[in-house]
This record gives C-alpha cells, structure tokens and sequence, in this order.
C-alpha cells in the first residue's frame, strides 16, 4: 500500500509516493531522478550507493526509503555549490582519482563525511575510512592522494 | 610539415576529460537512463547445470498484471552467433538445452522491476536434467556427458603448434638442465562495478537501436544481427558510458540485448533490462582456469633451447573468443625471452559452468604465473642470479622469434636492470629475515594486433569555426582515459588544448567502424587513427595559409591556436583561418583517417606471423611479509619498471600500471569463483567475491618508465592497459618461494594454504 512521504534532499523537500519496502536508492534514483547515486551491488557491499543521512555516510540500498523520513539527505548532485565544484571533486579530477567513474560519486561522499569529521587524516585513516569502498579500476593509490590534496584545499577555505 | 622537437601536450598530465561530468554525478550510464513509455525487463535463469528443456509455459506470467510480453528462444530464428566459425556456440535465449547454472531461458517485460521479477517465477520450465561434469579432464574422457553433440570429448578448440629449427625433442636432450612443474589457476571475474545494462527498442519500421554500454560496439553489432538473423544495416549499436569492463560481457552481445530488442518488438516500447551483480557474478563471463604444464630446458649457461608447455583450459558452457585465448598463451610466451625451440598444445574444454573468454592481462598473468616459476627455479639449480638469467634471455631490439613476431623497440633490459637497481635486490635477496622474501616477475605484452576480421581503428574530426573540434573514433572510453589521450594527439597536431577536442560515444549509424576496445590496442592504433585524421585536417589548413601567409607549407606551424611561419612574425589564428576557408572558399574542414599495422597478419592455423606492431615489457619486484600463524601476506613493496614507450599522459599510465597489480594481488592471495559440486557458483555477492580494497595494496608501490620512443606508436607510445598486469602472480608467487622456501602450484596462494604449507616444511 503506497504511502506518500517526505523526504529532504540536498536542501529540498521533495514529496513521493513509496511502497514501504522500497530502498532509499530506488527511491533517489528511479523516482526523484537522481541518478547521481549509483547501484552496483545493491547489497552493502560496496559503497557505491553512498549518500550522506544528516552528515554521515550510509548505504542508500540498505536503507528503506521511509527510514529517510525526517532526515537532511544529501548525495552527490548536492555537495557543489551552485555549479561550483567541492574541493574534493576538484581534487578527484585533478589527481587521477576518477577511471570509469562508477564508484565514484559514493567515494566522494564518504570522502565528504571523513573531511566534516576529521580534517586532518593520515593516510591509514583514510584507507579505513573508505575501506568500504571498492574500485575495480583505479587501485586506490590515486584516490588516497586525491583525498590527501582535498584535506589540504580545504584546511585553507 | 616537421615533427616538432618538443610537445605542448604530449607528456602532460591531464586530468581525464570526462572526470568532471563523473564526478558531478551527471554522468549517465545506461541505468541512469529513463525513456517514456520504457518496460523493464528481467530473464529467467537455469536452475540446472545441463538438461533438456522438454517445454515452457509462460501462461501464468502473461496474465500477471502489469507485464507486456514473454519471450522464449522459440522467438528468435535459432540462428548459433559467436565468435570463430567453428566456435559459435551462442543462441539469443536457450532453445533445447541448459548448459550452465544460469544460463538464459526465457525473458519478461513489465512495467516496473518488481512486476517483472514476480513474472519470472510464474514462468513454468520442464527441464529433464542431465549428468552434468565441471572439471576439465573429466570432462575430456570417454564417456562424460557431452555438451554439445557435435563436439566430441567436449573440445571446444584446441591450439597446437611448434617451431624451432631443432625441434623440442632434440634441444631437450641437448639441454644441461630440464626443469618443469603443473601449475593450476583459478578462474576469476571482471569485478567492474557497473553491471550489463542495455536498452533495446524495435521501431515500426523495423529498425533495432541498442544502447548498452559495450566496449566493442561493431563486434555486438554484428553478432546481434547474426543472432536475429537481419542485415547489419537494420541495426544501430549506441554506446552509453562504461563503468568499465574488463573485457567481459560488455565485449559481446548477451542474452539481454537479444531478449530487450525481441521485447520491444512486441511491445512497442522501449525495453531496458539491468543486470543484478548477483546476475553478474553467477553468469558467464569469466578468466579461463589452466592446468598449465611448462617444461623448460636451458644449456649451462641458462639459455633456453627449448620449452614445452601442455595446458587444458576450463572454458565453461560456450566458447567466446576462448580459440583465441587458448592460441595467445602459448603465443605471447614468445615475446619476452628468446625461444629457439617452443611445442604447445592447449585444449580448451566444455564443462557445465559459466563460461570463460577475456579479462584484462588475458592469459598472461597466468602464463608468467607459471614460466617464471619454472625460469627461478632453474637459476637457483645453476646459481644464478634470478634477474642474470633474465638478462641472459630477454629479448632484444630487432628480435624474430621462430613463430615469426619481430620485436622492434624493445627496452626489456633497460627495465630489468632498473627494477634491480631501485628494489634493492642485490641487498636483499638472501639476506632477508625469515618469512621475508623478494621475488620477481617478468613479462612482454602486445600493442594491439592484427586479428582475425576487422583490426583497424578509424576517426574521423571537423575542425569548427571556433577553433575547437569535434572528435569521432570508433575506440570506447572504458576507464582507461582514451576519452582524453586521443583529443590530445589531436590536440598536439592542431596546435591546441585537449579541452578543445570532443570525443564522441560510439553510435554505428555515424562514427567510423572499428574493432573495438581490447587487447591494449586503443593509444596505438586508434591513437595513430586519431593522428592521421588531424593531419589530414592540418594539410587542408596548411595549403590555405600557405597561400594567405605567403610562406611554404613546410615552414608553417600549428601552436598556440595559431598557424605561424617559421622565423617570421606572420601567422593567424586558427579559428579565423577556419571562418575563412568556411567563408571565403566553400570549405568544410574534415580530417579523416584509419590505421592498421604494418605488422602483416597472423595466419591462426599455423601461428606463424607477427601478431602486433609492438611489444611492451615489465619487469617487477615485491617485497614481503607472510605471516607463519595467520599465512596473511602482507605486499611491503613493489617496484615496476615498464617499457611502454613514451606516456602520453603520464598520470593516466600510472593508473593503469596500478590498477592492473591491484587487479591481479587480488587473483593471487584471495580471489576465485567458489562453487559447489552441482555447479552452483556460491560467491555472487561481493561479501564472498574478495576483490581487493584499500586495505590490500602495497605499502608503497614505485614505477618507472624507460621513455624509449617506439617508432610506430602515435609519438612513440604502446600500451599501458594491461601488460602490467602479467607480471604480478609470478612476482609475488616468487616472492612468498623466496620467504617460505615453498613454491606453490596452485591459485590463489591463500592464508591457509601457505599455513598448511609452512606446518609440513617444519614437520619434514
């Protein structure tokens, strides 16, 4: 039985109708269109649905789309600002973070939720950080740097 | 026209063109995309490993609300596609017969997911199930069930070739040392995040558009028409973006594009059908396993006479580009070392799994796994150093080897002796605490090369009014930056910047033909495409502003966005010289090109011939750690020397060189498809597929390049993508011989493997 909700997404609240047992990705992707969010195993394992639920980093296929009722959600097609690209993006680009791109977007965001939390990370913490986070192309190396160079932009803003 | 001494942008880092939108999110990849009025489709696998499928009733699933249509493979012509003549194996959807777990049976179209995931379990198949048999050699034997009927002891394809003056039986009895050992690797999956997805639609006037995110669009385009049993024409291939690939089943037409197209026909609709990565990592395709028997004799100086390699190769259900998987690993041995005398036979065999085709590295990963096992420990038996006899073999610039490959620019020894000097090997090999080791592994890799069918890459550029230029090549970006590399070459002619150079996803209604993304190929051969296309562009400029400048063509020069004279202050700026030639004379500014390497073509049945227009060479070190109570390895270093030519863009290169070994540490310690006894693949989610994460790579990971120009390559480069990966098992596998004194023959070298293994060493 559908129920219509509520759901604040980078700052907008957007109302639609879901079945109970449908997942915040679905939701994000099939019905407010966006698809800045990907789906690779649907299942938790990989990180690549990764949006941010009042700041901190979640598995947007794990969770239940009603369960996002009442919280800031935030995912990859909110964190530039009017255009302008977060420094993280800037610095994925600028360090070869980026192959295909598909697990992108939910590295970005959990790169996100570790730089609001800690801004100063050693290279472990970021490995730990985004253990959760598989990239079948890059080797991680370049992302690791690219995160270290978005630290370091940012301690200056 | 000169080459000029130095470049502007060549040799650059540039970030990857297509980052931003990737990053942004805006990206659109196949699933991203929503067409009004689109149904979703779903397919219905086999439970059984091999049966018969004696009928199906799709009744029940047709009166389910909100699905649209339920197709079997009685809809499509029966009509076997595939690649090789003697080897296509493939059919849309299963007809008569079940071959794997997994395997395609029937397909719906609903209007959302839920609906069509319900229909399939209204769909009602008799399957009568056969004896099913999964291990190669079983397999091969009098007696075991039989896959296909007209494949007798279930031989899918065999290679089997020798050359040599001398023959290996002769340089064998010769040698002063014959050593040989079996070694067993296990079969892996491409492991790329974004899963198959495709969008299908047959229009009323009979036209078929698949978008779908294939890395060789044409090879799909015409196995699709094969399989529908239409002409080409009638079928129009749109590349979406690729969240890569690997080489899997991004590189054929699968089931799905089949079941979406025939869906849409009875639809009416659109049909988008997406792969679970359940679906992915259960279904074909994957690396095919060998049994790899490598004998090798050498004389007293440890120079190769002869080597004998027999192999079985697991190929699964179906064949896929198997004939040629089975021909390159005995083949590309010939690249790194010379060989004077070299017998190989492989049979690829049928067994009730998914099935087995390419994956990045192809075979050589496998094949060094075991070469350069047996090349160390043949050094230890002659007390030679691993890296001298190395030095003694490699090949060298100008290299024909008996098979006919010629090596051209070749800086093999160059690289050997920096991965020696920057690893510290002559510090540490020997002199390392226990269960410490060092090791090494070497390898050559191809450019691209001549195949069967189509082998040249095209492209095809305007140059535009505004001085910028719109860039079409058949090549597919996949991850690996060619989306960025091949708008720099153009870039470099024109005198301008990359960003100034679209690059146009694949659409075979209106970019050039080509054969695809694959076998390190791209940078070269669509990159020398690509070169072609601008100068023709720059030729027709040049004679305009030759004639405005009064200066001669060959003293003018494309820089800066300008057309300048040599030694004098004339020059103009390039858009403006567009605007006039547009303008003043009637012109449209078009380069076009194609290229196809002047390297001859192979002839498959015998192998003889050279395959690639050049070769690439590594050489890598690791240092490690394993740990005697866990077996846990732990990568402390590795330093990879690599002859690629020149980077045309170094940052890109280093991504491939990493990603690669990251790939393959992965294949050695931990992964592999898990399955049980009635063929069932247990590993379908990533939670028990282990690729590697970040916790996985070395502590500190060195490359170098020996920057040594190849004289064919688009400003000297050759490939990148791949070849780094052959050196990696054998590094690594000879690192932990070195740490623990026991070689393992067996993939992937596990904790508990290695514990077991240090248990008995102390025990005997």
């Amino acid at each position: 039985m559908k129920q219509e909700i509520e759901l604040k997404v980078n700052g907008q609240i957007c109302e639609v109708e879901v079945e109970p047992w449908w997942t915040l990705v679905d939701v994000l992707r099939d019905h407010l269109h966006l698809t800045g969010t990907k789906k690779s195993c649907g299942e938790g394992d990989c990180g690549a649905c990764t949006v941010l639920m009042d700041g901190e980093p979640v598995n947007s296929c794990l969770m239940l789309a009603i369960e996002a009722r009442g919280k800031d959600i935030t995912t990859i097609e909110g964190i530039s600002q009017g255009g302008e690209l977060h420094p993280i993006q800037e610095a994925f680009m600028k360090f070869g973070a980026v192959q295909c791109g598909f697990c992108t977007p939910g590295m970005i965001m959990a790169t996100k939720a570790l730089l609001d939390r800690n801004p100063n990370p050693s290279e472990e913490e970021i490995k730990k950080s985004l253990s959760g986070h598989l990239c079948r192309c890059t080797g991680y190396v370049q992302i690791i740097e690219a995160v270290t160079a978005a630290a370091e932009k940012m301690k200056t803003l | 026209m000169g080459e000029k001494e130095t470049f502007d942008v060549i040799g650059k880092p540039y970030p990857k063109k297509d980052a931003r939108v990737k990053v942004t999110g805006n990206c659109r990849f196949g699933g991203d995309i929503s067409v009004a009025g689109m149904l979703h489709g779903k397919l219905l696998r086999s439970p059984h490993a091999h049966a018969r499928i004696l009928n199906i009733d799709t009744s029940k699933a047709e009166r389910l609300k909100g699905v649209r249509s339920v197709i079997t493979g009685k809809d499509f012509p029966g009509i076997w596609y595939g690649n090789f003549m003697h080897t296509r194996d493939y059919l849309p959807l299963s007809i008569d017969r079940v071959r794997y777990i997994g395997e395609e049976v029937a397909a719906v179209a609903a209007v959302d997911e839920e609906t069509a995931w319900e229909a399939l379990d209204l769909i009602k198949v008799d399957y009568e199930p056969l004896p099913a048999v999964f291990d190669p050699e079983e397999a091969m034997k009098e007696g075991a069930p039989l896959l296909y009927d007209n494949k007798p002891g279930n031989i899918s394809c065999i290679s089997d070739w020798a050359f040599g003056d001398e023959g290996v039986e002769k340089a064998f009895a010769e040698s002063y040392l014959v050593k040989e050992n079996t070694f067993r690797t296990q079969s892996i999956k491409h492991g790329m995040l974004e899963t198959h997805t495709c969008i299908g639609t047959w229009d009323s006037d009979g036209k078929i558009t698949l978008e779908s995110n294939k890395q060789s669009p044409y090879v799909a385009w015409r196995q699709l028409a094969m399989g529908l049993g239409i002409d080409p024409n009638r079928v129009r291939i749109k590349q979406t973006f690729i969240g890569a690939g690997n080489s899997g089943g991004k590189q054929e037409a699968l089931a799905m594009d089949f079941a979406a197209v025939m869906l849409s026909k009875n639809t009416g609709k659109p049909v988008r059908i997406v792969h679970t990565m359940e679906e992915v990592l259960m279904m074909g395709h994957m690396r095919h396993a060998f049994k790899i028997n490598m004998k090798i004799g050498v004389n007293k100086e440890g120079l190769i006479r002869a080597v004998d390699c027999l192999a079985i190769a697991d190929g699964g259900a179906h064949s896929s580009i198997g004939q040629l998987s089975i021909y390159l690993m005995g083949a590309w041995m010939m690249i790194a070392y010379k060989i004077p005398n070299i017998r190989y036979k492989c049979s690829r065999v049928y067994t009730n799994k998914s099935f087995a085709g390419a994956l990045r590295g192809h075979v050589v990963p496998q094949s060094r796994f075991a070469f350069e096992g047996v090349m160390d420990d043949i050094a230890d038996e002659l007390g030679l150093d691993h890296f001298e006899i190395r030095r003694r073999n490699a090949a060298t610039p100008g290299y024909v080897a008996p098979n006919g490959f010629k090596i051209t620019s070749c800086g093999f020894q160059e690289a050997l002796q920096k991965a020696k000097d920057v690893s510290g090997w002559e510090k540490k090999k020997g002199k390392l605490p226990k269960y410490h080791g060092i090791g090494l592994g070497a390898n050559g890799f191809i450019s691209g090369g001549n195949i069967m069918g189509l082998s040249a890459c095209s492209a095809m550029l305007k140059v535009q009014e505004d001085g910028t230029v719109a860039l079409q090549t058949g090549a597919t970006e996949v991850g690996q930056g060619c989306d960025t590399v091949l708008p720099m070459i153009v870039a470099e002619v024109l005198g301008i910047e990359p960003d100034d150079v679209s690059f146009a996803l694949v659409d075979s209604d209106v970019t050039p033909v080509d054969g695809g993304t694959w076998g390190s190929r791209v940078t070269f051969y669509a990159g020398n495409a690509v070169k072609v296309a601008a100068m023709d562009a720059r030729n027709q400029l040049s004679k305009v502003a030759a004639e405005i400048l009064q200066a001669r063509e060959e003293d003018l020069v494309f820089r800066k966005k300008k057309i300048s004279v040599r030694n004098t202050e004339k020059s103009i700026e390039l858009d403006r010289l567009v605007r006039l030639c547009q303008n003043k004379r009637g012109m449209s500014i078009m380069g076009r090109g194609y290229y196809n390497a002047p390297c001859g073509n192979l002839d498959f049945s015998t192998g003889k011939g050279n395959f690639s227009p050049a070769y690439s060479f590594y050489a890598m070190v690791t240092e490690l750690e394993v740990d005697p109570e866990t077996g846990q390895v732990e990568i402390l270093g590795t330093w990879t020397a690599h002859d690629g030519g020149i980077e045309l863009n170094p940052m890109l290169v280093r991504g491939q060189l990493i990603g690669s070994a990251i790939m393959h540490i992965g294949q050695t310690l931990f992964e592999g498809i898990i399955r049980d006894e009635k063929g069932k693949t247990l590993n379908t989610s990533f939670t028990d597929y282990k690729m590697a994460t970040f916790m996985d790579i070395p502590k500190s990971q060195s490359l170098y390049s020996m920057h040594i120009v190849d004289p064919e390559g688009p400003f000297g480069a050759k490939e990148a993508g791949e070849g780094s990966s052959g050196p990696v098992i054998a590094s690594i596998a000879n690192a932990i011989k070195d740490a623990i004194g026991v070689r393992f023959l067996e993939l992937p070298i596990t904790p508990e493997k290695i514990v077991r293994a240090i248990r008995e060493r102390e025990r005997s």
